[in-house]
Formats: structure tokens, C-alpha cells, sequence
């Protein structure tokens, strides 16, 4: 069984489409919605859940009006800022425990903290891992690692060849949750500064966890003068790009109709994501 | 005034507003940038800032000094992370795993951990156009985004408009970046993915009690849902700017809205000024 996770360091470079149509085209395989915080992947491939559960991760102080004695120490330890007029802010809380440990009156404890839910559904092209975390929640790394290890334990029972996990934008700690351990990352850039920038910084992300990574240009016609710089940035790097999609609008038509795309249309957009998919599976072999 | 930029989905064109936004209300009043955006921060490849200053942002770690270490194990108890783990006469410290909060050290009833600074990200600062510029940048390879983006909003001038520009998602960089602000613009596509997201992040200023308004980007899809869902919830769609290649290539040659097409600027001094009317009332 391999793993490939999509990442982009920027966001909205077209993570989700693609995985949508390699999820039609691999067989035997399992995905995963990577992004926790604003999951999308589940809009085109219309899930039905068949299990659900609840991700409890971390604490939050809370405080006891009648004990406390208004000493103030909880505020001055505090380096969240989380506690201002002995009353515990949840958004700020970061679970430390902290003032927990310091009240001489024992008026704080500590509280379990739901933070989100886990998915497993069923879709037209197989089975679907996702996860919604909480408004304003943390964590989202450790709830990462969550549906990636539900995804693993169904790509064993029912040997499944494929994990195929849509990431999340950024470099952070969501990021390298998603990417610890993968087999391949593909990386899906623009043609554009801010899309460029972002692939050096998500590049050496890979690096510094020893994911290989094989790259794809989207839209790549908006300016191919860019096009050309990255083909040479990764050329130098010792990194391929596996395919250059072009800028078509079937891509947000097949959106709005809750596709696919290479199921929406036949066109070269389709015929760049199979050939993206062919060099993938290939590297995965 | 603090105004946030954020959105949800990512590439819906955070930065494309926030810097016209800035641009285009530098010469009516001082203007204060701060990409919060650590992860990829790229406000910078468009206002072009000649950066002066630079800081290392980082957090706390402990460090033990083995010769005042009984072992007592009550550093690693007290430690909500597990970024401390007292193994026989060993004492192993997790650095990625520590959140900085001082327990441990402060705990300690020997008084043998101090505390030692771990660089997670740098900040810069400088001048660009006449807007004061910062921004953060984690360390590639570091997973904590929320100390770098603290770091940067330490700066924040109340005397200035403060424009921060904000990471894509809903979590916890995002609630870092966005909190304190008087009002939030919200950056969004007309496709199921703008308006899924865009709901995730409503939710989101919701909690933090923070006013908001809706920039429809790449307007002209057939996709009325993002209208719609606006006027049900009664927020403000406060601009449009539509799909056009001439945009997009702009962008993706750096070069800002309001610099590469100066029509956009009145559009954007109208936005200020409809925020100004909802933060005041």
C-alpha cells in the first residue's frame, strides 16, 4: 500500500480538483481530506457517512467562581493571555495547565475539549476519510494524523494499492502531519510570484522530512514565461514536473456541477490529469 | 483601525486586496501592513518593501541543568504536551512539541530548568510606498505558525490603519492573525469551495465577535450561492472584482491591482470608507 499526498504551500492552486479526479481514476484506493480546517474534497465527490466519531484533543482551564479568592496569579503566569478578569478566554487557552498548577485554591481544572469530528463515507470511487475540526479549534495536526491512520487501517482490510490524500495549504504544523511518512508528495503550483515563492519554502518542507516530490504546474498558460522558470527551478533541483495543466474554465464548471473533472469533460485538461495520474502511479510502483 | 483579510479557501485573493487596500489609502492616512501569512507570506513580492529591521521570533524551551535535577518527574507531569519525558536519570526534552508556557520551568522544585529561546521564524520590517511593512516567516521545517504571528502583531501601531493579511483556513493561525480586529474583510470565489469555506470562516468571526463584509473575487461564474448565502446572513458584500485574465496576469507578474489598473483605486477608497461606516455604527 502507498501514500501520496497533494500539497501547494499556497492555497487555491487547484489541490482538491486534481486529487477529485485522481480519486476517479486510481484503482483500489482509499482518500483522505487532509485539510481539516476547511475540508472541500467532500463537494465533489458527494459522501455518504458510515461512521462517524469525535476527535476530543487537548484541555481548557476553567475557572470556579465561588473558589476563587481573585488572587490574580493565574493572570500573571498565564503567557496566552487566556485568563483576563479571572475568567478563562477558550479561544485563547492553549491547555497548558499552568494556572491549574499554581492556584492555591484549587479553584481551576482542567476540562476535556471536543475539538472536531472524523468522517468515514462512502463515495462513487471508494471509501472517503474526512474530518471537520471545531470553529476557532486547534490541533488540526494531531486530527491529521487521526484520518490518515482510519484511512491506513481500511486500505488494509480491504487491500487497497492506494492512500491518496488532498493536504492542506501552508507549511505548518498541518502540513508536516500530513506529509510525515507519505511516498510521494505532489506539489500543485502556478505560474505565478507568490505561487513560485511558495514552492521553494513547501519544497524544502519535503526535504526536510525526505518526502520525494514530483511537481505539477496549473494554468500554466496564464504565464508561461513563469512556466519556464519553474521548469527550470526544479530541473535544478534534481525534481520533475509531471505535468502542466492548462488555464480552462470546464475546471470551475465541473465545480458547480459537483465533479470530477475528468468526468465532467474529455477535454486536455482531463488528458493532463491522466497522464499526472499515470506518471504518479508509476512513481508509487 | 485594525482591518483583517482572510478567506477560508486559500488563492481567493487575500493579498490582491490587502495590498490595494493599503496602496490605495496610503496618501489619506499613515498605513501600517503586517503579513501574517507566516507560512507564505508573499505580500512582499508585490509591495516590494526595502526591509530594514529583522528579529528572530521564537519561543521558550526548557533546559536542564543536570547537576539540580533530582528526577522527581514533576516537569514532565505538569507538562500538557509531552514534550517532557523524565526516563530513570534522564531527563528528554521534545522542542518541536513545546508551546513555550514557562510550567515547567516555573514547577520545577529544584529549580533546575531554565528557560532557553528557540528561534521558530524571523520578522522583518521596513518601508514600502509610504505603508510601514512587517511580516513574519516560519522556519521551513518548524510546525508552530502562532508564536511567529504573535511576534508580528506585537507591532501593531494603533495610530495607523493596521491592513493584516491572513493565512487561508480557519484555525488556530488564522483566530491568531484575525483576533483583536475591528473588522474582518472575507475574501471569496463564487464556487462551492468559496462559499463552503467562506461559511467555515463566518462561523469563525462569529465566535470571535468580530464584524465582517465579503470581497466576491473572480465574479461573473454563474454561482449566485455566495450572494445569496451573504444576504441570508446579512453580511455586506462590500466589492466585486471580476474574472478577467488581464487581473490574473498582473498578479502573477506581482504587480498590484491598483498599481497595474489605477481605475481599481476609488474602489478600493470606497471599501475603506463602507468600513469605516460599519465599525462606527
Amino acid at each position: 500500500m502507498k501514500e501520496t499526498v497533494v500539497i501547494s504551500g499556497k492555497g487555491g492552486t487547484g489541490k482538491t480538483s486534481i486529487v477529485a479526479s485522481l480519486a476517479a481514476l486510481a484503482k483500489g484506493k482509499v482518500m483522505v481530506d487532509c485539510d481539516v480546517d476547511a475540508a472541500d474534497l467532500h463537494l465533489l465527490l458527494q459522501p455518504v457517512t458510515q461512521e462517524e466519531g469525535e476527535f476530543w484533543s487537548g484541555q481548557k482551564a476553567v475557572i470556579d467562581e465561588d473558589k476563587c479568592t481573585q488572587c490574580g496569579l493565574c493572570q500573571e503566569v498565564c503567557r496566552f493571555e487566556a485568563i483576563k478578569d479571572f475568567k478563562i478566554d477558550p479561544i485563547s487557552c492553549e491547555g497548558c495547565g499552568f494556572c491549574y498548577n499554581v492556584c492555591p485554591e484549587e479553584a481551576i481544572t482542567m476540562q476535556e475539549n471536543l475539538s472536531g469530528h472524523w468522517f468515514i463515507s462512502e463515495t462513487h470511487y471508494g471509501p472517503l476519510v474526512h474530518a471537520r475540526l471545531g470553529v476557532a479549534q486547534e490541533n488540526s495536526g494531531k486530527l491529521v494524523a487521526v484520518v490518515r491512520q482510519k484511512a491506513k487501517l481500511i486500505a488494509e482490510e480491504q487491500g487497497l494499492d492506494y492512500i491518496i490524500s488532498d493536504g492542506p495549504p501552508g507549511i505548518g504544523c498541518p502540513v508536516i502531519s500530513s506529509l510525515s511518512g507519505v511516498d510521494l508528495a505532489v506539489i500543485v503550483t502556478e505560474p505565478t510570484l507568490s505561487g513560485m515563492h511558495d514552492l521553494g519554502r513547501v519544497i524544502g518542507v519535503c526535504h526536510h522530512f525526505a518526502v520525494p516530490v514530483i511537481v505539477c504546474i496549473n494554468k500554466y498558460d496564464l504565464n508561461e514565461y513563469n512556466t519556464s522558470q519553474i521548469e527550470d527551478y526544479c530541473l535544478n533541483q534534481g525534481m520533475r514536473v509531471a505535468s502542466k495543466i492548462p488555464f480552462d474554465n470546464v475546471v470551475t464548471e465541473a465545480l458547480i456541477q459537483g465533479l470530477p473533472v475528468v468526468e465532467y469533460s474529455r477535454n486536455r485538461v482531463a488528458h493532463e490529469i491522466e497522464g499526472l495520474w499515470q506518471i504518479v502511479s508509476k512513481h508509487l510502483a | 483601525m485594525i482591518i483583517a483579510v482572510a478567506s477560508g479557501k486559500g488563492g481567493t485573493g487575500k493579498t490582491l486586496v490587502a495590498t490595494s487596500l493599503a496602496l490605495s489609502l496610503q496618501n489619506r492616512k499613515p498605513v501600517q501592513f503586517l503579513d501574517c501569512d507566516v507560512e507564505e507570506p508573499d505580500a512582499h513580492i508585490f509591495l516590494k518593501p526595502s526591509l530594514n529591521h529583522k528579529q528572530v521570533a521564537s519561543i521558550p524551551i526548557p533546559r536542564v541543568d543536570e547537576k539540580k535535577c533530582t528526577h522527581c518527574g514533576r516537569c514532565a507531569e505538569v507538562c500538557a504536551y509531552n514534550a517532557i519525558a523524565v526516563v530513570g536519570e534522564k531527563v528528554l526534552i521534545f522542542p518541536e512539541l513545546c508551546h513555550g508556557c514557562g510550567a515547567c520551568s516555573y514547577l520545577c522544585p529544584e529549580d533546575a530548568l531554565s528557560e532557553l529561546n528557540k528561534g521558530v521564524g524571523v520578522l522583518e520590517a521596513g518601508q514600502s510606498k509610504g505603508i510601514e511593512f512587517i511580516h513574519g516567516k516560519l522556519t521551513v521545517g518548524e510546525a508552530m505558525a502562532v508564536p511567529v504571528i504573535r511576534e508580528v502583531k506585537k507591532h501593531i501601531n494603533r495610530e495607523r490603519l493596521a491592513i493584516i493579511d491572513v493565512s487561508p483556513g480557519t484555525s488556530c493561525p488564522v483566530v491568531e492573525a484575525v483576533g483583536g480586529s475591528d473588522f474582518c474583510l472575507l475574501v471569496t470565489e463564487p464556487t462551492p469551495f468559496g462559499l463552503n469555506d467562506l461559511a467555515l470562516a463566518v462561523d469563525m468571526l462569529n465566535k470571535l465577535d468580530i464584524p465582517c463584509g465579503v470581497v466576491i473575487n473572480r465574479d461573473g461564474v454563474k454561482d449566485s450561492k455566495v450572494a445569496e448565502y451573504c444576504h441570508k446572513e446579512g453580511i455586506p458584500i462590500l466589492l466585486r472584482i471580476p474574472l478577467n485574465i488581464e487581473i490574473a496576469q498582473l498578479y502573477s507578474k506581482g504587480i498590484t491591482l491598483v498599481e497595474g489598473m489605477p481605475q481599481w483605486r476609488g474602489a478600493f477608497i470606497k471599501l475603506y470608507s463602507d468600513i469605516e461606516q460599519i465599525v462606527s455604527t
